[in-house]
C-alpha cells in the first residue's frame, strides 16, 4: 500500500530540519538505517465510516453492528462526512495537500475479520499527499515528510479461544481509520518511537481520535531496511507488525536492526517479508514471504461517487484548527519565554497545554506557572490527559491562586507544596487552606526579628565561628524557621539574621 | 374466483381502490394460479401466501378504513430472488445462500409495499444474475409459457414468465447487461431498465455494482410506468441514487397514445447487422414503421464502439462480480462447509460446493481482470471503452430524442441448446449492454410473435433520465398494436 514499499527508488537522506544527522549506535555505525512508518488512526466518530451502527470502542461482541458493516448481501456504504472531516483536519495540520476530488477502491483478501472479503480503502487517489509531521528530539528538530494519508474502514477482531476455536467480533469492523504513510526518512528506532508519539498528539490536539496505542486506536508498522552510509540504493526491507506501545515501536525496530546487521555482516541477503514483534520473546518472527504477498487487485470503489470537497470547506476547516503542538512551542519557548525543556513537556499533550495557558491566564507567571504544573500537577495524574477533566481537584485558577500567595511573598515554597496537596486531597481553595491553617508566611519585620533575637542568643558559640563560617547562619534560619512552624518568610529571615550577625547581605 | 389473467395491474389497484375487488380476492387468483400453473413452468422459488394474504387484509382494512392503501393498492406482485425481503428467505437461486433470511428489507419493496403492493414469493433468477437463460438457477429452470421447451431469457426469467403466465400482475427485476430486457423481449411482456441510480440498489443482491438496474415487469406500458413511480428516487441509503426528482411515467405511457409529432427516433445501423434473425428484424422493421405512423420522425444513427460492447462489459462486469461475491465466505451467513479443518478451507470448501459453474467462472475471469500489474491492460481499458459508448450515445442523442432497435437478436432459444457454450450464451445480450454500460434508460415491449409462437421485443432506448420519452414511445406503440394482449397458452401441472 506505502508507495515508500518499493526499495529501489532513490530518494535523499533525511536529516533534522537543524544540527547534523542523528546519532550512530551499534549497527548503526556501519550501515544506515533506513524506516518508514504506516499509522493506523481510528476516528472517534459516533458512527462507522459507512454505517449506523457505533465506532465506540469495546462494548459487548457484535453489538455495535449493523447489515452494511457485517457485508451482508444487498447493503451499500454511504460515507461519514465527519471521518471525511476528522482525515482533513489531520491532512491539514501535517501539512498536506488535499484532493479536491479522490476515491475509495477496494482492497481485496480473504480473512474472517474482513466481513466483505475486501476493504473498502482508498489507493491511487488518497485524500492527502504529501505534508510531514514535526517533533523534536535531543534538542533537534525533525520533520519527517509524509507520502499520503488516506481513509479506510477498520476490520472486525478475531479471537482464539483455547481447543482451536476463533470467535470474531465485529465491533470494530466499519471504524473509520486514517493511514498515514511516511516517506523512509527516519533514521533510528527512538526516531520513529517519536514521529508516532508525534502523530498521537496532532491526533489528540485535532480531538479527531485518542490515540490509545494499548487498545489499538492507533497502530503502527514499520519498515525497516539497512545500507551501507553512503550507498544510493536501499537496501531490501522487512515489514515490521503488532507494535502496541511506544515501547513496542523501539524494541522491535531495535531488534530488526540488529537482526538485519547480523544477516549482512554475514554476507547474507535480507529477505522482503513481512515480521511480526514478540514483545514477550522480544524478537521479531516471519509472518509471511513476498512471494506469498497478497494480491489484493484494487479497483475503484463503484457503490461509492467521487468524494468532493470545496474550496469553502477547505478554508472553514482551516480557519477552524486549534493551536498545534509546533505552533505552541513556538509561542512557549518565544514570547512566554519558556525553556524548550519546559515547552517541550507542556506541548506534549493538548490538555497540559490547555491547562498551563488558563493557569497563566489566570494571573500566574509563566515561568513559575510552568514549574508548577510540570512539577506538582503532572505528578499527580496517571495520564495527562486528566488536566482536561473539569472536575480535576486543582482546576487552573486555582493553581494560579497558590502560585500568586507564594510569589506575593505569603507562602514559602516549601508550604506552598504542602498546601498543593491539601487543595488536591481535599479539593479546597488555596486561600482558604492558608486561612484556616494560619499557613500564611510571618513576614513580619518585628515578630521575626523578636524570634530571631532569641534564637541567636541562644547559641553564643555558634555566633562566634559564624565569622569565620558564614554558611552557619544557616543554623540560625533554620532554627527560626522551627520556630515560626515553617511560616517565617525565609528571604526575611536571612535578612534579619545577616544583620544581627553583622553578615553582609549576598 | 375473479379471472385475473391478462389483467393489468393498474386495472387491478383501480378495482381495488374503487371498492369493486377487495385485494384479498386478487390475491388468492393469483395464488390459485401460481398452485395450477407454476408447477410447469418453474417461476417461483418461494411463495409466501400466508404473507400475501396477511398484507393483502392489510390493504384492505386500510380501504376499509376509508383510506388510500395507495397506487398499487392490492397488486401482487412477484419478486426476483435478488431482492432482500425482511424474514424471508433469499437465495438469488444460489446454493450458497440457501437459508439466508436477511434482517432487512430492500429499497424497491419496501416501497412496492408501502404503496399498496402484495407481495406473491420469490421468483427464480439465474443464479446471481449470471446468464440470460435462468438454466444457471443452482434449484430449478423456469420454462417460458410461449413454448416449454424454450428459455424465458434471463437473468431474470421468473420475473418475466411469471408476469405472461399471469403468476403475478407484475415483478422485480434486475437489469445488468439485459437481465430484465431480454426476458421481457423472450416472454412478450414489458420490461423497463431505467437510468442507473433511478432506483436505489439497498438490499439488491449485487452481481456488478456500477451495471445493477432494479426496475420493473409488467403486461403493458403503463403497468410498468406505475411500478417504476413508486419503486424510483433517491435513497440515502445507495450513496449512487440520484436525487432528480421522479418524472410522471404514467402521464408520459398516456400522452404516446397522442402520437408522436415531434419526436425523433434514432435507428443505429450497428443493430441491424449479421447475427439479426430474420423474423425478429421484419418484426422490429415494421414496428418501426408504425411508429412513424404515429407521427415520429425517423433518423439513422451511429453507434460506432457497439461492437465493443460485449468485451466491454464482460470485463467490467465479471471484475466487479469477483469482488461482489468475495463475501460468500461461510463466516457469518449463508452455506458453510461441513468439511473444513483450516480458515483456507472452510473459504475454498464453502465457495467450491456454494457456487455454481457460472459464478465460479465468472469470480475466476474477474480475478484475472484484476490482478496486479493488469489492471491497465483490462479493467482500465474496458472503462476507457465503456466511456466511448457512452459518449456513442450523447451523439446519438443530438440528433435525435430516443433510439429503436431489437431487445434481442433472436427469440427465445430451446432450453440447454446454449448451457454448453458461455460464449454463445453471453452474445443474448448484444443489443441490450450498451445501454447498461452507457446507465442510460431503455425498454423492451412486445412487437410480434415468430410463425413459431415466440414473442419479439422492440427496444427503445432514452439519454440519462429520458425515462419519460421511452414511456411515451412505447405508450404510442401499444396504443396502436395489440401484441400487449396476446396471452401464452395456459401451462399445465
Amino acid at each position: 500500500m506505502s508507495a515508500n514499499a518499493s526499495g529501489e527508488r532513490e530518494v535523499p537522506s533525511h536529516k533534522p530540519i537543524a544540527g547534523g544527522a542523528g546519532p550512530s549506535q551499534g549497527p548503526g555505525q556501519k550501515y544506515e538505517v533506513v524506516i518508514g512508518l504506516e499509522v493506523h488512526v481510528q476516528l472517534a466518530t459516533r458512527s462507522k465510516i459507512f454505517s449506523w451502527s457505533s465506532a465506540a470502542f469495546g462494548g459487548e461482541p457484535n453489538t455495535n453492528t449493523d447489515p452494511v458493516c457485517l457485508g451482508l448481501p444487498g447493503t451499500l456504504p454511504v460515507l461519514n462526512r465527519a471521518a471525511v472531516e476528522s482525515a482533513i483536519r489531520l491532512g491539514l495540520a501535517a501539512g498536506c495537500t488535499i484532493r479536491p476530488r479522490c476515491r475509495f477502491a477496494r482492497k481485496h483478501f480473504f480473512y474472517a475479520d474482513l466481513p466483505k472479503g475486501f476493504q473498502i480503502s482508498q489507493f491511487d487517489e488518497p485524500i492527502c499527499d504529501g505534508g510531514a509531521i514535526q517533533f523534536r528530539l535531543h534538542g533537534e528538530a525533525h520533520a519527517v515528510r509524509l507520502t499520503r494519508i488516506h481513509l479506510e474502514e477498520d476490520t472486525g477482531k478475531n479471537i482464539h479461544a483455547p481447543a482451536g476455536v476463533s470467535f470474531v467480533d465485529y465491533n470494530r469492523a466499519g471504524v473509520p481509520l486514517c493511514e498515514i504513510v511516511s516517506e523512509p526518512d527516519l533514521r533510528s528506532a527512538e526516531e520513529a518511537a517519536e514521529y508516532v508519539r508525534a502523530v498521537r498528539a496532532l491526533v489528540r490536539y485535532l480531538g479527531i481520535g485518542d490515540g490509545n496505542m494499548e487498545e489499538g486506536s492507533l497502530r503502527c508498522d514499520a519498515n525497516v531496511s539497512l545500507r551501507l552510509h553512503g550507498a544510493a540504493a536501499y537496501g531490501t526491507k522487512a515489514e515490521i507488525k503488532n507494535m502496541n506501545s511506544f515501547k513496542n515501536v523501539r524494541e522491535a525496530i531495535e531488534h530488526e536492526i540488529k537482526r538485519q546487521a547480523a544477516i549482512l555482516d554475514r554476507g547474507e541477503r535480507v529477505a522482503q517479508e513481512t515480521r511480526l514483534w514478540d514483545p514477550a520473546r522480544g524478537v521479531t518472527q516471519s509472518m509471511r514471504s513476498k512471494e506469498s504477498a497478497h494480491d489484493y487487485r484494487y479497483f475503484p470503489e463503484p457503490d461509492l461517487p467521487p468524494l468532493v470537497v470545496t474550496e469553502a470547506e477547505l478554508a472553514a476547516f482551516r480557519a477552524a484548527l486549534p493551536e498545534l503542538p509546533t505552533e505552541r512551542f513556538a509561542r512557549y519557548t518565544g514570547p512566554v519565554g519558556l525553556s524548550p525543556q519546559d515547552a517541550g513537556v507542556l506541548v506534549a499533550d493538548r490538555e497540559i497545554a490547555v491547562y498551563f495557558d488558563a493557569v497563566v491566564a489566570a494571573g500566574a507567571p509563566a515561568k513559575r506557572a510552568a514549574n508548577w504544573v510540570i512539577n506538582e500537577v503532572l505528578g499527580r495524574v496517571d495520564d495527562p490527559r486528566r488536566l482536561g477533566d473539569a472536575d480535576l481537584p486543582v482546576p487552573p485558577a486555582a493553581l494560579a491562586e497558590l502560585v500568586k500567595l507564594v510569589e506575593d511573598g505569603t507562602l514559602s515554597g516549601k508550604l506552598g507544596k504542602d498546601v498543593f496537596g491539601k487543595m488536591w486531597g481535599e479539593r479546597r481553595g488555596a486561600a482558604e487552606i492558608v486561612a484556616v491553617e494560619g499557613l500564611a508566611q510571618v513576614s513580619d519585620g518585628g515578630a521575626l526579628e523578636e524570634i530571631c533575637r532569641r534564637v541567636v542568643d541562644a547559641s553564643p558559640d555558634v555566633v562566634a565561628r559564624v565569622q569565620g563560617n558564614p554558611k552557619l547562619i544557616g543554623f540560625f534560619v533554620g532554627a527560626v524557621m522551627k520556630e515560626t512552624g515553617g511560616k517565617g518568610n525565609p528571604k526575611a529571615i536571612n535578612e534579619i539574621l545577616r544583620r544581627l550577625l553583622g553578615q553582609p547581605t549576598p | 374466483m375473479i379471472d385475473v389473467r391478462g389483467v393489468s395491474a393498474v386495472t387491478l389497484a383501480d378495482g381495488v381502490r374503487a371498492g369493486k375487488w377487495r385485494a384479498r380476492e386478487v390475491t388468492e387468483a393469483y395464488l390459485d394460479r401460481i398452485a395450477r400453473h407454476d408447477g410447469g413452468l418453474g417461476c417461483y422459488l418461494l411463495v409466501d401466501a400466508d404473507g400475501a394474504r396477511r398484507r393483502a387484509d392489510a390493504v384492505d382494512a386500510t380501504q376499509k378504513a376509508g383510506r388510500d392503501a395507495g397506487p398499487l393498492a392490492g397488486v401482487p406482485l412477484g419478486i426476483k430472488d435478488i431482492f432482500c425481503t425482511r424474514g424471508l428467505e433469499t437465495t438469488c437461486a444460489s446454493k450458497i445462500l440457501r437459508g439466508f433470511i436477511p434482517p432487512y428489507e430492500s429499497t424497491v419493496t419496501e416501497r412496492l409495499g408501502a404503496a399498496g403492493a402484495v407481495a406473491l414469493g420469490k421468483l427464480n433468477m439465474d443464479e446471481f444474475a449470471m446468464g440470460s437463460s435462468t438454466e444457471n438457477s443452482a434449484f430449478q429452470p423456469t420454462r417460458n409459457p410461449w413454448s416449454t421447451g424454450h428459455v424465458p431469457g434471463g437473468s431474470s426469467g421468473g420475473s418475466a414468465a411469471a408476469v405472461a403466465a399471469s403468476l403475478c400482475a407484475g415483478a422485480t427485476g434486475t437489469d445488468t447487461g439485459g437481465s430484465i430486457r431480454q426476458p421481457a423481449s423472450l416472454c412478450g411482456v414489458v420490461g423497463v431498465k431505467p437510468t442507473y441510480g433511478r432506483v436505489s440498489r439497498y438490499g439488491v443482491i449485487a452481481f456488478a455494482s456500477s451495471l445493477d438496474h432494479p426496475g420493473p415487469f409488467g403486461r403493458t406500458v403503463e403497468d410498468t410506468a406505475a411500478l417504476l413511480e413508486v419503486m424510483a428516487g433517491p435513497d440515502p441509503l445507495d450513496a449512487t441514487s440520484i436525487p432528480q426528482p421522479v418524472g410522471a411515467y404514467r402521464k408520459a405511457t398516456r400522452a404516446g397514445r397522442e402520437g408522436l409529432a415531434g419526436v425523433r427516433l434514432g435507428v443505429p445501423a450497428e443493430y441491424f447487422q449479421a447475427g439479426l434473425d430474420a423474423e425478429v428484424e421484419a418484426a422490429v422493421r415494421a414496428a418501426i414503421d408504425e411508429l412513424a405512423r404515429a407521427g415520429a420522425k425517423i433518423v439513422p444513427v451511429s453507434l460506432p464502439h457497439t461492437k465493443y460492447a460485449i468485451a466491454t462489459y464482460y470485463l467490467i462486469c465479471t471484475a466487479e462480480a469477483s469482488s461482489n461475491l468475495a463475501r460468500y465466505d461461510g463466516v457469518r451467513f449463508g452455506h458453510r462447509t461441513a468439511q473444513a479443518r483450516s480458515l483456507d478451507e472452510l473459504y475454498s470448501k464453502t465457495r467450491g460446493e456454494g457456487f455454481g459453474a457460472e459464478p465460479k467462472r465468472r469470480i475466476m475471469l474477474g480475478a484475472y481482470v484484476l490482478r496486479a500489474g493488469y489492471y491497465e491492460a483490462y479493467y482500465g481499458k474496458a472503462l476507457r471503452a465503456r466511456r466511448k459508448i457512452a459518449d456513442d450515445f450523447s451523439a446519438a442523442f443530438a440528433g435525435c430524442d430516443a433510439i429503436v432497435t431489437p431487445t434481442s437478436p433472436v427469440p427465445a432459444f430451446r432450453a440447454g441448446e446454449r448451457v454448453a457454450d458461455p460464449l454463445q450464451m453471453y452474445l443474448a445480450d448484444v443489443y441490450t449492454v450498451a445501454p447498461d454500460l452507457a446507465g442510460i434508460p431503455a425498454l423492451s415491449q412486445p412487437c410480434g410473435l415468430t410463425k413459431g409462437g415466440l414473442p419479439i421485443g422492440l427496444q427503445t432506448i432514452g439519454p440519462a433520465l429520458g425515462e419519460e420519452i421511452c414511456f411515451r414511445v412505447a405508450g404510442a406503440y401499444e396504443s396502436r398494436t395489440d401484441w400487449h394482449t396476446r396471452l401464452p397458452p395456459e401451462a399445465t401441472s
